[in-house]
């Protein structure tokens, strides 16, 4: 193999001599005349030099290597990524290269596993809110709230958003560099507690708000009462936007049931790994009234010439290689592999397995916080909570992260910077945590506590 | 291609499982006891009950009616569907890599860091750029940033009359949506008959209300722009900034970069010119480069290096703040680090020659059957209009659709709108000679089909899992659930 | 059933029935339906009761490829709206001129009517575009 050898590089230097001469050019050189000399470059690009297959192996291991993976130490950590059970259904079906090398289905016909596998995915997540529509997953939770923010103020002609406090820190701020684009006027709530403040919120909202915005469980684990938000909404004619965790309406009841005009989130609970943040895959729901609003792609359901049933990207003159600078969205990628991963997951859980997992979720977070009161320390929630809790430490949440990692466990999220509450942790309990993990979680506090 | 018959509901029975959880080491918690009545889940979700070789069956069977690029050739223009090496799944997937939490004290994520720092800086020298975030999620996502921070740029100059962008009437429709979207009036500036930005009609255009061009380079026509350094004059003397729209930067690799035309800022598709999977519709990467006095503007938190370390800075007061949850699409971004490793500096170099000679040898070969709007040296795609066809009662939608019989995917239709009945071709440095001549001569019979039986084509395809779909029904009539 | 020759047009290819002193009718042309292909949604923009400007945006046209904007042709006040359109939007490309009908709207300027087209010179303008 020389140097200029490349497996991914079919071209030997007969293929490249017989395709010039087709052309009519002496050599690659005259292919690139159209390039002014001035912006030539004149060396090769400052990059490293190439690597072969099992060095770079070795490399990209030793790297990874460099990182301690939930599959190292047990990890406490939610805040809107959850390490969870992934069955091994779901990488088999996502590694088949028909699905994963694939172009977006716009050429249906070439394309019916990828537009069943959506709709299929669509309909699950419609299942789970309660919705009658849901598209074909957007960028990730945060982006689909900021694209119900815009369709809620696009609907009502209304341009003020109240944002509830509960929500997660990150998807506000996404939330209000959007809006700043859009020139709408973002007000945010305060929680009492560890819940957004309903009479707060009752004040806020105006004939001027297009829409509330809550979290279900909000990002300290606690269930809110969306009956409460939605009479508070419907009274001043405002939309009720709801971002929730598709694993806890296994066993919640579901946003649209309540009266969720617009439900998003994440799917990541379902089938995805961590990956450091990303990529994920966010859900948007709405009812028919305002299905053609919705941004991104949408799978629906039609026949083909023959009559037979077959699947189609619908509504597309919505988007913006139609509509141009009058789309509803610029968003032109969806996630689709990973609503193919979230869509086997669900499907592999199924019926019973998401309501068992949702459970299983429920009791590892609730043993995990009577068993740290048991030992004397604070729970800050008072509303009942999903698979996170807060705990009110009698010392800074950081220390408790460093002493907990010195003892082999990742810890929970810090309050400290983003609440200004730094002696409060944020901790999650998955069905993946066994109770010796939450044990010995409590044993390093209670060495602290005596320190 | 087979037919699947059945929807997954329809595969259900009750009582059938297909997940394994652990048994509870824990007390049971009476939840709905703690909750108020009305937010206990009264109706579970109606997801499927199957087996595990039901649900295998059923998507593998999916899997065998999809097209993907192990398939077959696929020509579409600006999309660059080159080989998706196997190597990159396999190191996205090393546990390291894909079982991190983003919340992770930073001790505990060095690897991860280090893998963002230098890609960074192998983005930062491809495209001749200073500073690169790799946090927006796609190409449009990276627009949209773009364009946030062209507005912080202005706003801090007081230049708050600059609301103007200029697109090119042959761009891609994510331009002027992601302007619109960023708050921006977008104003369209002709091409010459030649298929390049009219510098005539930007120079009268251009002037204190401009805020940017938005530009592709070579354009969607496939054209490279000889101008662009007066380009960058002009927008540049109007105190404008130059955005490059990053779709075809697989022609230009190692020839010249963006920053060397005078570009200010860069977004990049890594799922393009990077080899990171389409994965039937994403996810995908959009990184954003720019030049030193546009660095303030950059997305946080920012992965910099430091004596102890590498960290995520969110201390950059004049930053456009975080544009997507936690740091980006961190599992694309480890397969284009794979690849960017893969091929170093003289693979990429050859990625370009490679994709330019393949695109100008097809040109080649169609220029006889088809009409050529543009019948010059191209770079990596080129665009053919079906208007010779079109007489005869056969459109190019039909003929994308007749190329599905012969096992082909499709090229791009319809775009750049500049072109009637536009047929763009892009074939990427993977695809062997002999695919290159296998496409001509199917495109080649279908152009003779048009003529000769021309409803063999306006009835394709007639060879896939389903013949042409209603779409009309689908929009009409909208069943978007099972 | 009124003559659509007798009708008023625009370039933006709206046709006016004038059905009595002060209120008219208003559609797309034929030619414009068949631009853009079947229908399949019809989006009322301007609500009853709205009052517009000539040249204000009235209603969506969407088709499975694209969208459009009808125009007012004329200032006044929204009177009525085909909610037929809403189950069989196709009725468009079917009936452009006569079941296809869009919205009614009370003239507050009824001398506006002159500076439409009419039959012949819309035509004319159609020819033309077409070259």
């Amino acid at each position: 193999m020389t140097e200029e050898q490349f497996r991914y590089l079919p071209d030997t230097a007969e293929d490249e001599k017989e395709m010039l001469a087709v052309i009519g050019v002496e050599s690659m050189e005259d292919l690139f005349t159209d390039i002014p000399e001035a912006i030539r470059l004149k060396e090769e690009l400052a990059i490293p030099a190439a690597v072969s297959e099992s060095e770079l192996l070795k490399q990209m291991k030793k790297l990874a290597e460099k990182n301690v993976s939930a599959g190292q130490m047990p990890i406490f950590m939610g805040a809107g990524t959850y390490d969870h059970y992934i069955p091994s259904v779901v990488d088999a079906v996502i590694s088949r290269s028909e699905f994963y090398t694939a172009y977006t289905p716009y050429q249906a016909e070439a394309s019916q596993g990828e537009l069943q596998a959506i709709f299929e995915f669509q309909s699950m997540i419609s299942e789970l809110t309660g919705m009658e529509a849901t598209n074909s997953s957007l960028y990730d939770g945060f982006a689909s709230l900021s694209e119900a923010v815009g369709l809620a103020a696009a609907v009502t002609k209304r341009n003020e958003i109240v944002l509830s406090q509960a929500v997660h820190p990150n998807a506000r701020a996404v939330v209000h560099a959007a809006a700043k684009g859009r020139g709408l006027d973002v007000i945010e709530v305060l929680m009492e507690k560890d819940v957004t403040n309903f009479n707060v919120t009752r004040c806020l909202t105006t004939p001027d708000t297009a829409a509330i915005v809550v979290q279900y469980p909000n990002f300290f684990g606690s269930v809110e009462d969306l009956a409460v938000v939605k009479k508070i909404a419907e009274d001043k004619g405002a939309l009720l936007i709801v971002m929730a965790n598709p694993l806890a309406l296994g066993i919640l009841e579901a946003p649209g049931k309540l009266g969720a005009d617009i439900v998003v989130g994440d799917t990541q609970p379902f089938g995805l790994p961590m990956s450091f943040g990303g990529p994920h895959c966010g859900y948007f729901s709405v009812n028919q009234k305002h299905i053609r609003k919705v941004p991104g792609r949408i799978v629906g359901e039609t026949v083909d010439a023959d009559g037979e049933r077959a699947f189609v990207l619908t509504l597309q003159s919505r988007e913006q290689h139609i509509r141009r600078e009058k789309a509803t969205s610029y968003m032109s990628s969806n996630q689709a592999l990973n609503a193919l991963a979230s869509a086997v997951c669900m499907a592999a859980l199924g019926k019973q397995g998401v309501q068992e997992m949702a459970q299983l979720n429920v009791d590892k977070a609730a043993y995990f916080a009577q068993a740290l009161q048991d030992k004397g320390f604070a729970i800050m929630n008072q509303a009942p909570f999903f698979n996170e809790f807060v705990i009110d430490l009698p010392f800074p949440a950081e220390a408790a992260n460093q002493a907990l990692l010195e003892a082999g466990i990742i810890g929970g999220y810090s309050l400290a910077e983003t609440y200004n509450k730094p002696n409060q942790l944020l901790v999650c309990a998955t069905e993946k945590r066994t109770k010796e993990e939450i044990d010995r979680f409590i044993a390093v506090l209670e060495g602290m506590s005596h320190a | 291609m087979r037919k699947t018959k059945n929807v997954i509901f329809e595969l259900s029975r009750p009582g059938r499982v297909g997940y394994s959880l652990p048994k509870s080491d824990v007390p049971k918690t009476d939840f709905k006891a703690k909750l108020p009545e009305h937010l206990v889940r009264k109706e579970p979700a109606e997801l499927p009950e199957i087996s595990e070789l039901q649900l295998m069956r059923h998507y593998t069977n999916l899997s065998q009616n999809n097209f993907g690029v192990e398939n077959g050739f696929y020509p579409l223009g600006s999309c660059t569907m080159k080989y998706n090496p196997k190597i990159n799944e396999v190191t996205a997937r090393l546990d390291g890599f894909a079982n991190i939490h983003p919340y992770q004290p930073v001790e505990t994520v060095q690897g991860a860091l280090q893998l963002m720092h230098e890609l960074q800086e192998d983005l930062a020298a491809i495209t001749g750029m200073d500073g690169v975030s790799l946090q927006p999620a796609a190409g449009a996502h990276g627009e949209w940033t773009g364009l946030m921070m062209v507005r912080a740029y202005h706003e801090k100059n007081g230049d708050l009359q600059r609301t103007k962008v200029f697109v090119p009437d042959s761009a891609h429709g994510t331009n002027p949506s992601s302007a619109h979207i960023a708050g921006f009036d977008v104003v369209s500036i002709p091409s010459t008959a030649e298929g390049l930005v009219d510098l005539e009609a930007l120079r009268l255009a251009a002037n204190d209300q401009t805020a940017a061009l938005m530009l592709t380079n070579p354009n969607t026509l496939g054209l490279f722009e000889r101008d662009i350094v007066q380009i960058a004059e002009i927008i540049h003397g109007a105190g404008g900034l130059l955005y490059y729209d990053g779709a075809n930067l697989n022609a230009i690799l190692s020839k010249t970069t963006p920053g060397t035309m005078g570009f200010d800022i860069v977004h990049l598709n890594l799922h393009k010119t990077f080899s990171t999977p389409h994965g039937g519709g994403g996810p995908g990467a959009g990184p954003v480069g720019v030049k030193a006095y546009l660095k303030e503007f950059l997305p946080i938190p920012r992965v910099e290096k430091t004596e102890a370390g590498y960290v995520l800075n969110s201390d950059h007061p004049a930053s456009i703040g975080p544009v997507k949850g936690y740091y980006g699409n961190f599992g694309v971004l480890v397969r284009a680090y794979t690849y960017i490793r893969t091929m170093g500096p003289v693979g990429l170099r050859k990625v370009s020659e490679s994709a330019v000679l393949h695109a100008n040898y097809l040109l080649k070969l169609l220029e006889n059957d088809f009409n050529t709007p543009y019948p010059v040296i191209c770079k990596h795609e080129f665009v053919l209009s079906g208007n010779r066809q079109k007489k005869g009662g056969v459109r190019t939608l039909d003929m994308a659709k007749r190329l599905l019989d012969y096992g082909y995917y499709a090229p791009t239709v319809y775009f750049p709108l500049i072109v009637e009945e536009a047929l763009m071709i892009e074939p990427t440095e993977t695809e062997s000679k002999e695919t290159l001549d296998d496409f001509a001569h199917a495109l080649i019979a279908i152009a003779r089909e048009a003529a000769e039986s021309p409803e063999t084509v306006t009835g394709a395809p007639h060879q896939t899992s389903v013949r042409r779909l209603d779409e009309v029904r689908a929009a009409r009539v909208i069943k978007v659930k099972y | 059933m009124a003559d659509h020759k007798n009708f008023h047009y625009t370039k933006e290819h709206e046709w006016v029935e004038k059905l009595t002193e002060d209120t008219v009718r208003i559609g797309i042309t034929e030619h414009a339906a068949e631009q853009l292909g079947d229908i399949v949604f019809v989006d009322f923009v301007a609500d009853l009761d709205a009052e517009l400007a000539k040249g204000d945006e009235a209603v969506t046209v969407e088709s499975v490829k694209s969208v459009s904007e009808v125009y007012a042709p004329v200032s006044g006040t929204v009177i009525k709206q085909n909610e037929a359109l809403a189950d069989a939007p196709e009725t468009v490309n079917a009936e452009a001129f006569a079941g296809g009908w869009m919205y009614e709207m009370r003239l507050s300027d009824a001398s506006e009517l002159d500076e439409l087209l009419n039959y012949d010179e819309y035509e004319a303008f159609v020819a033309e575009e077409e070259a």
